[in-house]
């Protein structure tokens, strides 16, 4: 998510908007040496056709390369939305492919249905038999995990705001690392079982190995942003899959209300522990922590990169319209396909439930990329999706799924 | 049921729509957006420039492949998902074709509801209020024929949905 300056009349325009850009980063240098030369020379016109746009996006380097200078202000809402059509759909690809993966996998492999025990984090048990007690261990649960998320964020941005960085490199590599190898070992014994593939343990070692490392290297270093992007997601997916398998039924549907609530106030309130992140950030400007966060354009930085259940979802989207690229974060992911999951593994094979979710996930999502464009700053990007979800998983559940099978099996379609 | 009958389904229920999809909303992300956002794309349009807006004719055609996907895929991805599984279609004296005739009325109220859309956004833009009437009752008409047609078949074929999961 950086922005390349053709002309000095764009840099009070890209202060103003991308909060999260840094000006001494190398990237801008090398990026600003290896920009072709005709890209300074676009005039006007060129810029609204979609050609002279790919033609930019396709810079060899990945860059998102900026619009020639001098754009009359009439045509800023144009391109807003032009950008903000395209944001949309660098958005859309990710976040459904994360829920493809945490669907499929859900539907295919049992062991993530199966219940075997709960979290640390939501002691209660939900083997109750009325069904007020039930609740009230959901609720209590609820408040165990959130007291949890908001203590290690907090944690987070102290340390963050006493420049703590070893501890926090060194916190989110040790959890990237169990992500990588012990989550994927775990992962791929399952799949295996399934399709009763057999696999000799130096095979096994040698892919979990490779996977591990690659993935080690680009999300904490530096590699293809594709590569990084497919990290990112798999990971998500990864801890998506163990939520799903580890909260018990109400305990996770009171969690998703609970935490978009968190997010809405982390991000939006003056002293939200995410907005003081964000801030900090940009007083030293420097990118928050990036590959903590899903970005759709290249950033090079030395920097911390993590999945952490205590980092979720703040929409980190300082919007600017010459941007290629938008942020999201990883939280955002792990969330959205918790409850498709959800939906996925609770229907007794029922696929309506899941669609209607992801399509409620998807408008949520097209929605506060908006407002973004609207407001821009940093949006949390959990409530309002999480919210359609809800509604659309309820709803769908208990008055559109009977309705639907009935129709099925009489062949009659309305 | 084998996965041939389930490709094979899927493809004959959604080819075409996935085919108008690709070639013709795809390359465009401002037409993806509407295609999700569909209605909820008022706020879209109003800020929407005369210059490059996508037309009115536009809309009505993507928001029609929104409504008709989205209504083909929830009647028809339950049986899809169920021809994957165990079972013996018809063994109860019914149709065995039961899923390819899903497949293809699915097929059919899919590009129904593309060109009901078209012409009923058209009725509405040339506020000719007959055209929407029409719409409506062509689109009554055919869920009655469907109706009728059902109830001519006797417990129709779900027998192989008694055999799966």
């Amino acid at each position: 998510m950086l922005t390349f300056m053709a002309s000095d009349s764009e840099e009070e325009v890209c202060d103003e908007r991308t909060s999260l850009m840094s000006a001494e980063s190398p990237t801008s240098r090398s990026c600003q040496e290896g920009r072709p030369g005709p890209e300074d020379g676009e005039n006007m016109a060129q810029w609204r056709s979609q050609d002279s746009e790919e033609d930019c996006e396709e810079d060899p380097d990945g860059y998102a390369c900026s619009r020639g200078p001098g754009r009359p202000p009439g045509l800023e809402e144009e391109l807003t939305l032009k950008y903000g059509a395209k944001h949309v759909i660098m958005l859309f690809v990710p976040v459904t492919l994360c829920m493809i993966v945490v669907v499929a996998t859900i539907k295919s492999v049992r062991f993530y249905t199966e219940k075997n025990g709960q979290l640390i984090y939501t002691p209660f048990t939900e083997d109750t038999p009325s069904v007020g007690q039930r609740l009230l261990n959901s609720v209590l649960n609820t408040l165990i995990m959130i007291s949890v998320i908001v203590v290690m964020t907090i944690f987070l941005v102290v340390l963050y705001k006493y420049r703590c960085y070893k501890f926090i490199h060194g916190w989110l590599i040790l959890s990237s690392l169990m992500l990588l190898f012990l989550f994927t070992y775990i992962y791929l014994g399952e799949v295996l079982k399934t399709y009763n593939v057999a696999m000799d343990y130096p095979t096994l070692f040698l892919a979990v190995w490779n996977f591990g490392a690659v993935g080690m290297v680009c999300i904490h270093w530096k590699g293809p942003l594709v590569l990084q992007q497919a990290y990112l997601i798999m990971i998500s997916a990864l801890m998506a899959l163990v939520f799903i398998k580890y909260l018990p039924e109400w305990s996770a549907w009171v969690i998703l209300g609970a935490i978009s609530v968190y997010d809405l106030v982390a991000v939006l309130c003056p002293k939200g522990p995410l907005r003081m992140l964000v801030e900090t950030a940009q007083e030293r400007n420097e990118p928050i922590f990036p590959a903590l966060i899903y970005s759709s354009a290249m950033v090079w930085t030395v920097g911390m990169a993590k999945l952490d259940p205590s980092s979720q979802g703040a929409l980190q989207l300082p919007y600017d319209p010459e941007m290629g690229g938008v942020k999201l974060g990883l939280g955002d992911f792990i969330f959205y396909s918790v409850l498709v999951g959800k939906a996925a593994a609770a229907g007794n094979g029922d696929w309506n439930t899941t669609l209607a979710c992801f399509i409620a996930i998807l408008i949520g999502l097209c929605l506060t990329l908006l407002l973004l464009a609207v407001f821009k700053k940093a949006l949390p990007a959990l409530p309002i999706s999480i919210t359609f979800g809800l509604i659309f998983y309820f709803s769908t559940d208990n008055l559109v799924r009977p309705f639907m099978d009935t129709l099925a099996s009489h062949q009659l379609y309305i | 049921m084998t996965a041939a009958v389930f490709f094979g389904c899927a493809f004959i229920a959604f080819g075409p729509a996935l085919a108008l999809y690709v070639f013709t909303i795809a390359t465009d992300p401002l037409r993806v957006t509407f295609l999700i956002a569909g209605r909820a794309s008022e706020g879209l349009k109003s800020i929407n420039p005369e210059e490059t807006a996508p037309s009115m004719r536009l809309l009505a055609y993507v928001s029609g492949l929104g409504f008709g996907i989205t209504s083909g895929v929830f009647s028809f991805v339950n049986p899809l998902f169920d021809s994957l599984g165990p079972g013996t279609v018809g063994i109860h004296g019914d149709s065995p074709q039961f899923f390819l005739n899903s497949a293809f009325m699915t097929l059919v109220i899919i590009l129904l509801h593309v060109f009901w859309g078209i012409v009923f956004f058209d009725g509405c833009e040339k506020k000719k209020w007959y055209i929407l009437l029409m719409v409506l009752l062509t689109h009554l008409l055919v869920s009655t024929q469907y109706y009728s047609a059902s109830l001519h078949l006797t417990s129709s074929g779900l027998a192989a949905s008694v055999f799966t999961d």
